[in-house]
């Protein structure tokens, strides 16, 4: 112990302390609302549940953002993906204190509760901002709408995308005379590919994510024009469609073409290990595959039943609702989201297809390789069903995850894994929509 | 249980010195009758009170409230819904699965929670010149926030590099997926629980060791007792109470488990660990079903309840 001198008693009575003290813990609500705006500068807070190379992406766009905003006091804070940000964002908008700027998968709009949780989006506004409806590309853009009003201003379009690894793939003769992976049609020609890949790694033809299911199973089964549509507390899905598409995903693995398990960090090791010569995955994994130095190239997802289609999604901005959104941080917050989609290249480099179209046809994009090998995926991306529990990290594509999961390990067979497919259908449609 | 027993001295020690002033003891009540009532201890109880009503007994009054309707965390309109919160709570697996996993917990980290505090204590309570550092070292992760906690023990869990599974394949055994196994994480979340919080029991039970009197092992020594029929004979029975309270803390605390699982394994895998508090927090606010989540908060409550009613029962009877 260190002896101090004594302090003194502040000379002060004890009423006139307990009215000090009582003014200062009143004043704590108002000086959280001064600490938004220091001096001249505008507050500007932004969630996202951006990790990894998307993550660095965005924070490396901050900081351009920033030195070229000295007035704007920008600051993003990242949750992690999934759940735990959906829900940091619901509680902040429930409390009408969310951020002034969000970020989103589109999937999930109708699931936050669009006019409660998150606040409409003035298009007037927003092309004051600088950004018109027809500089974004009309699938995803479509999507932000939700009865009539604009919810979200996309970013970005990921999708499902075939890589193949050039050595390999070379070596098994499946490229083409320009070394871009031989283009297959039908399920049996992809198979036949698929073994002549196996013949050369040995253990895998492709290195699948077994546990994210659901994306593979909904690309396969929106290439056969199979619909998954909800209403009246039911729903309406095309089983023998379902069952085809089912069928594949067990056949990769009981063929032994596909691992039969492996979660998102071993299907990435499988790829760059040279386990497997090729792999359907988001475009995400694009830089973790360059930061590996592997030859690689990207296709489309490959055609099964006739076509290109894939599953995909579409990160976008949202306002979160606030309960008083001043209009210089509302102006703020639209010419931030303007800055980042005219400054989109650098977000493109992530393997995610910009859905501004300026950058998207600009040259700097159309010349980057391998991200703009895929480009036109962006056309054929398939949503997720619209209903509240569907989308991204939600529900519905967990539970099924959970279950397809038995389709690559064996556990399931097509009959049982679409029973318990419907299952989960059911039990999701007797929980009241809260939203 | 230390604060008690310091009280009841304390207590004992008021009792005496009046005793011993016996004659005034006639005097005081005329005096303490004339005098106006004094409301100063309203005001000191009053800004607990009110913090209490706000932040506990409302809470609980209007959660109940919400039990009967469909309230959600959009603050989509809400009405009555009767019992069918109730009812969809009995019926839905996940939670009884969750309320299993919890049960599990509190099973598997009660015992060793309370023994361990206990032999830790009876190990340093006579340590002399280490006593200082051992107490420390028991106490210290007991402070540490549970974020960091498990942020070192998910390391120290990882496979391939982890320290437990580095060391256990240099003996040439095989890896454990100590997270990623369904049969194995709700242990390895126990094992972290018992390194993090067991210096807590092991603090209340020193206090209650240095509690004893020293004329007790004296007089045992006089009578040529062994060591081990000290133990049992003078120090357990004497460290009954406490027993009884970390006993009855710490399966309150069990039962409430949620923070380590969410942040080291997020109840999986494959729900696997997924306590039923992390169920109330999805269906409540990741689900944003308000109505819901308050009614499965009450069956917790009532297990709770259950469980304290017959802990009591159990105790207080042989303490009679």
């Amino acid at each position: 112990m260190r002896h101090h001198e004594t302090p003194q008693p502040p000379t002060v009575s004890r009423r006139a302390l307990l009215a000090i003290t009582l003014a200062v813990a009143g004043s704590g609500a108002t000086a959280c609302g001064s600490v938004d705006d220091v001096g001249e500068r505008v507050a500007l807070d932004q969630w996202n549940l951006f990790g990894g190379g998307d993550g660095a992406r965005m924070i490396e766009m901050h900081q351009r953002y920033a030195a070229e905003h000295p007035g704007v006091d920008l600051r993003a804070t990242t949750y992690a993906w999934g759940p735990p940000f959906y829900t940091k964002l619901a509680m902040g908008a429930a409390g009408g204190r969310g951020a002034a700027v969000a970020t989103v998968h589109v999937s999930r709009l109708k699931g936050l509760a669009p006019g409660r949780l998150l606040d409409a989006i003035d298009a007037r506004a927003l092309s004051s901002a600088g950004l018109a409806a027809s500089d974004m590309e009309r699938t995803v853009w479509d999507k932000c709408f939700v009865d009539g009003e604009l919810y979200a201003v996309p970013m970005d379009t990921h999708v499902l995308v075939n890589y193949y690894n050039r050595e390999i793939c070379a070596a098994a003769g499946v490229l083409d005379a320009e070394g871009h992976l031989r283009e297959t049609h039908g399920v049996d020609e992809y198979v036949a590919l698929l073994k002549e890949v196996k013949a050369v790694t040995g253990t895998f033809g492709t290195s699948l994510d077994t546990n994210a299911g659901w994306r593979p199973f909904w690309a396969l089964y929106r290439q056969q024009d199979g619909e998954l549509l909800f209403g009246d507390g039911d729903f309406q899905l095309d089983e023998s469609k379902a069952l085809a598409a089912f069928d594949v995903m067990r056949r990769l693995a009981d063929e032994g073409l596909a691992p039969r398990d492996s979660n998102g960090a071993a299907t990435s090791a499988n790829f760059v290990n040279g386990l497997g010569g090729v792999v359907q995955v988001g475009n995400w994994e694009i830089p973790v595959y360059q930061k590996a130095g592997l030859d690689f190239g990207v296709a489309q997802f490959p055609d099964f039943f006739g076509n290109h289609r894939t599953q995909g999604d579409s990160h976008a901005y949202v306002l979160p609702h606030r309960r008083d959104r001043h209009q210089a941080r509302l102006d703020e917050s639209l010419a931030y989201i303007a800055w980042m989609l005219r400054n989109g290249i650098t977000w493109a480099g992530g393997g995610h297809i910009p859905a501004y179209l300026p950058v998207a046809e600009s040259a700097q994009y159309l010349t980057m390789l391998p991200q703009s090998e895929y480009r036109d995926a962006a056309a054929n991306v398939q949503f997720d069903p619209d209903i509240w529990f569907s989308g991204s990290g939600a529900r519905m594509q967990d539970d099924a995850n959970a279950v397809f999961q038995g389709l690559y390990a064996g556990t399931q067979t097509p009959e049982t894994a679409l029973a318990g497919f419907t299952d989960i259908l059911r039990t999701l449609l007797r929980i009241p929509d809260p939203t | 249980m230390a604060r008690s027993t310091a009280g009841a001295r304390e207590d004992s020690g008021v009792r005496t010195s009046t005793e011993d002033s016996d004659p005034p003891v006639e005097a005081p009540p005329p005096a303490i009758r004339s005098r106006p009532v004094s409301w100063a201890g309203l005001w000191f109880v009053l800004p607990f009170a009110v913090l209490f009503a706000v932040f506990l007994l409302w809470p609980t009054i209007t959660g109940f409230a919400y039990t009967f309707t469909d309230r959600s965390l959009t603050g989509a309109p809400a009405g009555y819904i009767g019992w069918s919160n109730w009812t969809e709570s009995l019926t839905d697996p996940a939670v009884w699965s969750s309320l299993w996993n919890t049960l599990v917990f509190t099973g598997l980290s009660t015992p060793p929670l309370v023994l361990a505090g206990l032999g830790l204590a009876l190990l340093t309570a006579r340590a002399r010149r280490l006593g200082w550092f051992l107490r420390f070292s028991f106490f210290a992760p007991f402070v540490l926030p549970v974020a960091v906690v498990t942020m070192i023990w998910v390391w120290l869990y990882q496979p391939g590099f982890g320290l437990v599974n580095d060391t256990l394949t240099g003996l040439g055994l095989t890896e454990v997926g100590w997270l990623a196994d369904e049969r194995v994480a709700m242990i390895s979340v126990v094992v972290t629980t018992l390194w993090w919080t067991v210096g807590f029991n092991y603090l209340l039970y020193l206090a209650a060791l240095q509690g004893i009197p020293r004329e007790i092992y004296e007089a045992a020594d006089v009578d040529g007792a062994s060591g081990g029929r000290k133990l049992w004979s003078i120090t357990l029975p004497l460290l009954r109470r406490t027993t009884v309270l970390v006993l009855v803390l710490q399966l309150v605390a069990s039962l409430k488990i949620f923070d380590q699982v969410y942040l080291m394994t997020r109840g999986g895998p494959n729900f696997a660990t997924r306590p039923l508090i992390q169920y109330i927090y999805e269906s409540g606010f990741t689900g944003f079903r308000i109505g819901y989540a308050s009614a499965i908060s009450y069956l917790l409550f009532a297990v709770i309840i259950v469980f304290s009613v017959v802990q009591f029962r159990l105790f207080s009877r042989e303490e009679v």
